[in-house]
């Protein structure tokens, strides 16, 4: 009985909406009830769809860039307190919106496989996943000017907390560093410049260089933070290398996420990213207590996203994929847009708001959308 | 082992970091070391770092030994005689003074009972850490840094008496407050600074209420009765002048009253307050375009041809005149000469300024806000005791801003006005609240300020009691008079054909690309292309070669310059900045076809 009145609805609803309700429906809703629901479901529905002639992404640009003037510009920053310093705030929006390469704080959420993601086990795995370099397990270097060496004590029980000994850290050394002779003595490692000209200069920028060189770890992984969510343990991350994460065993790849937006494109693909950059822009709207529809948000991730590669909104990014000439020559450099335009002969439609305004014709939106349509007699 | 840099340099290795600092520093104290050197021993990196290059940002402090501060009563007494001076006391090693760095190492006692072992400087003075303006607002250490450098930043933009000598002075924009006062909250910096010998506002009565809404979003309602007594009156001043210049041929502008021959003659009535010299006698009441300096130049373009004939020789008018919206009365006239020996005239206007709506107040706290209101004396509020307010200040400024020095300057001035005294607000070592509470007691008020009033207009006794009481107002420099604009119609740009911009050329009101957004999100497209049809054209267009045609109006004809007249020719109405662009591309060599479209 009530089925057919589902089906009915199955054209005028979203597949989606009529799930829903389905799930949500009392026990005893006669159909009388059931057809009362979805007529105002679907009035509703109805109702929150756009105009024709909606300006979507401008209202989406005002309702984001409104709310941002309140928004304050200074970081907050977790002093000492559980979390970690991540850049947040207009900052962070800038960062996201124009697709920056390098972003300032990359970090990671890295969820666990079942047994590890227990407090007793977290600790442990974080560890693995910290990138540690030389100077963390040396107490001092000295530089001997005479005989060319450079001497790194090593802190034996950091190289125990760590399951590496001696001999296999002087083997890493001498893979990583072919220029040098590497030694290995009782708790210290010396390395040897082999160059004639040599001086004071090139051994100190050695010791510089030799500090920061990679033992174990995930590179890029500065920092490693055990968190509480929920009921289980996960681990944050400075720096963010999400490849290498994912192929690690116990990591749960479904959940393990980043906040850098090209790693995601990279190794998940561009619909993870789309779906990053909307989390990313929620999490920063959400810390400074604004309200903005996440339309607004979809409808900047979608065009940032569409061409299949990242595209920030900036003057190479999605302005340069506008199709309008006289557009991308009002937003900036001109000459180049012009140049090329006329190298080719390009056509502008005049579909857009910017061209339109230029000439002084009716911009195609709202009140200039109807147009007059007589036909003529032959 | 500590790593040692010089300037940026790294220089070598010592094995005593501290110690070696501490050496340096002696060095420096006894003199053997330049007073410019600065170092500083990062301990968590174990480096030293000398620093004597200029361009450090540095200040003063007293060295501290064993607890003791190197400055002796003695060298106190030998201050107050004249016989040292304060770079004596630096040579001395008494004081010095430390940059960023070297701060960092030090551990400075803020007042002399404060000292301990540990500590190596003390302050000169708690207030050292201000600026001459900053130590100008009264308890800054009851309000936030931010307002503190608002409150400092408009002090700088008050009326005041800037020069003594002004009546003789020739200099652009002054203003002259007609009667200042001391303030009577002041800080030790008043004294210091000689502020009290040209103060730049008034003490006025202020009561902080809300008046009919007239005083929100930090507007202030100020007393008629308080204006017409001559509250924030004020006279600007402006200088004209006009130089007989000296042009190649032997050629020269001349100072006269134009002939009516000359180009571009105004007309009889603008000429009509100069005298027989071509100059404007003192005190003569102008207005707008109203002459002030007749004066003629030679025709622009001479070639080598007609240089000497006589038909080209027309003199243009160059005269000065009172801009759009100027008026007042002509206060000083001189008759010099310029660096060149040119003849040069500067006359300078007067034009007195009473208070009125939009001129711009502040109090010594970043308090500041425009004129909402003038209200007559009769119906403000007024105390039992008959006192009216000369300001009323909205109670919705404060919140948010935090300013309680603010209240505090209140509270103090009402004291001080009652009692006929100055009241000492100095940061950090001012009167104490409660003292000054007690004395207000004692004198007869509610020692938290707050009094009964009644309404102006009615009479009827106010629920809320007010705080009232004494404050230091000062009016900025930005008048509604020099500020005002507005626009319906008006003068064009030659090229572009937009209308013109800024005040003085009586512009139009920019509709900026933001505004222009606002009409796109509500769909108002048809308003918009209204909005920016100030330009607008009718340019004919060859529907062949899409370029613009040629419309011959005498033979009603039309035709394309390069298709000829064959040829289907429509009328366009674009913006003449777009047709000026498209003329533009076509002389970079770009071709811009127009293909033209009916649209409805
Ligand atoms: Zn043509």
């Amino acid at each position: 009985m009530t089925d057919e009145i589902f089906k009915e609805y199955e054209e005028k609803l979203p597949k989606l909406i009529i799930d829903e309700i389905k799930a949500n429906l009392p026990e005893k809703a006669d159909a009388a009830k059931v057809r009362k629901i979805l007529e105002a479901v679907h009035a509703e529905y109805e109702k929150s769809k756009l105009d024709a002639g909606e300006c979507v992404g401008l209202l989406s640009a005002q309702s984001i860039g409104e709310q941002g003037t309140q928004a304050t510009l200074d970081t907050f920053h977790f002093s000492g307190v559980s979390e970690m310093n991540v850049t947040m705030g207009l900052p962070r929006i800038i960062e996201i919106l124009d697709a920056r390469k390098t972003i300032s704080t990359p970090m990671m959420e890295i969820y666990l496989n079942a047994p590890y993601n227990q407090k007793e086990n977290v600790k442990k795995q974080a560890l693995l996943v910290k990138e540690i370099k030389l100077k963390d397990v040396a107490t001092e270097f000295l530089v001997n000017i005479a005989d060319m060496i450079i001497k790194v004590d090593i802190d034996e029980q950091k190289l125990k907390d760590l399951d590496l000994t001696l001999a296999n850290l002087s083997k890493t050394l001498s893979k990583a560093m072919k220029s040098l002779k590497i030694k290995q003595d009782t708790v210290s490692i010396i390395a040897k410049l082999e160059d004639k000209d040599a001086n004071l200069n090139s051994l100190y920028k050695l010791k510089e260089k030799l500090k920061e060189t990679h033992i174990s770890g995930i590179k890029g992984v500065t920092q490693v933070l055990p968190v509480k969510r929920g009921s289980e343990y996960i681990v944050l991350t400075a720096g963010s290398n999400l490849k290498a994460v994912l192929a690690l065993e116990w990591v749960d790849k479904e959940r393990t996420t980043s906040n850098d937006i090209y790693e995601i494109a990279a190794t998940l693909g561009i619909e993870a990213a789309r779906e990053t950059i909307i989390d990313e822009l929620l999490k920063v709207i959400k810390a400074q207590g604004l309200k903005i529809d996440i339309r607004h948000l979809m409808i900047i991730s979608d065009t940032m996203c569409v061409s299949g590669a990242i595209k920030g909104i900036t003057r190479y990014g999605v302005v340069n994929e506008k199709s309008s000439v006289l557009a991308r020559a009002s937003f900036e450099t001109p000459i180049k847009h012009i140049m090329r335009a006329s190298l080719v002969g390009e056509e502008d439609k005049l579909h857009s708001v910017i061209e339109n305004v230029m000439l002084n014709q009716v911009v195609p939106l709202g009140t200039g959308m109807p147009v007059l349509k007589a036909k003529k007699k032959e | 082992m500590a790593d040692v840099y010089l300037n940026n340099k790294f220089v070598g290795t010592v094995e005593n970091p501290q110690e070696f600092r501490q050496s340096l520093i002696e060095e420096r104290r006894k003199g053997a070391i330049d007073k410019n050197m600065n170092v500083y021993h990062n301990a968590d990196s174990n480096e030293v770092w000398i620093e004597n290059s200029k361009g450090r940002v540095r200040r003063p402090l007293i060295v501290v030994k064993y607890g003791q501060p190197l400055l002796t009563d003695k060298h106190i007494q030998q201050l107050q005689k004249n016989e040292i001076n304060w770079s004596d006391l630096v040579n001395q090693g008494v004081a010095e003074y430390l940059d960023a760095m070297e701060e960092e190492n030090a551990l400075v006692a803020f007042y002399e009972h404060e000292l301990t072992k540990d500590h190596t400087h003390l302050e000169v003075s708690p207030i050292a850490m201000l600026g001459l303006i900053s130590s100008l607002v009264p308890f800054s250490n009851h309000a936030p840094a931010a307002r503190i450098n608002a409150g400092s930043k408009t002090q700088k933009q008050a009326q005041g008496i800037y020069a003594a000598n002004y009546a003789v002075r020739m200099d652009m924009d002054v203003n002259i407050l007609h009667t200042p006062q001391k303030p009577i909250v002041n800080t030790i910096m008043h004294e210091l600074s000689d502020y009290n010998n040209h103060p730049a506002g008034q003490n006025v009565v202020v009561a902080i209420m809300s008046y009919k809404g007239y005083n929100m979003e930090d507007a202030i309602i100020i007393n008629k009765g308080s204006v017409d007594r001559g509250f924030a009156r004020s006279t600007y001043y402006r200088p004209s002048l006009a130089e007989e210049l000296r042009y190649a041929g032997g050629l020269t502008d001349e100072i006269s009253v134009p002939d009516k021959e000359i180009k571009g003659y105004r007309s009889e009535k603008d000429y009509r307050l100069l005298e027989a010299d071509g100059i404007i006698y003192p005190e003569a009441q102008i207005a707008e375009s109203d002459v002030i300096i007749g004066k003629t130049s030679p025709p622009r373009f001479l070639s080598g041809a007609d240089e000497y004939s006589l038909t080209s020789n027309v003199r243009r008018e160059s005269s000065l005149a009172a801009a759009h919206g100027e008026q007042g009365i002509i206060d000083f006239v001189t008759v010099t000469e310029s660096e060149e020996g040119n003849k040069l005239v500067q006359v300078r206007v007067r034009d007195q300024r009473i208070p009125e709506i939009g001129d711009k107040f502040t109090s010594r706290h970043g308090q500041k806000g425009v004129v909402g209101l003038i209200v007559s004396e009769s119906d403000m509020p007024f105390t039992s005791s008959g006192i009216v307010p000369d300001l009323i200040f909205s109670p919705h400024s404060l919140p948010t801003r935090m300013t309680i020095s603010h209240l505090l300057e209140l509270l103090a001035g009402k004291v001080g006005a009652l009692s006929g005294r100055y009241v000492d607000g100095t940061t950090f070592s001012s009167e104490p609240e409660e003292k000054l509470r007690q004395e207000l007691l004692s004198l007869g008020f509610r020692e938290n300020g707050v009094e009964t009033m009644y309404n102006g207009e009615t009479g009827e006794q106010m629920e809320a009691r007010i705080f009232i009481g004494d404050m230091y107002y000062m009016k900025l420099k930005h008048m509604v008079a020099n500020k005002i604009h507005s626009r319906a119609r008006g003068p064009i740009q030659l090229l572009t054909r937009q209308p013109t911009e800024g005040r003085a050329k009586e512009g139009g009101l920019r509709l900026g690309e933001m505004e222009k957004d606002t009409f796109v999100s509500h769909g108002a497209s048809m308003l918009l292309k209204e909005r920016f049809d100030s330009d607008k054209t009718l340019v004919p267009v060859c529907e062949n070669c899409g370029m613009f045609a040629i419309h011959n109006e005498y033979k009603k004809k039309s035709y394309c310059p390069m298709c000829g007249d064959n040829v289907e020719i429509s009328y366009v109405e674009i913006a003449y900045a777009f047709k000026l662009m498209l003329d533009e591309l076509k002389a970079l060599g770009i071709y811009p076809k127009l293909m033209l479209r009916t649209k409805y």
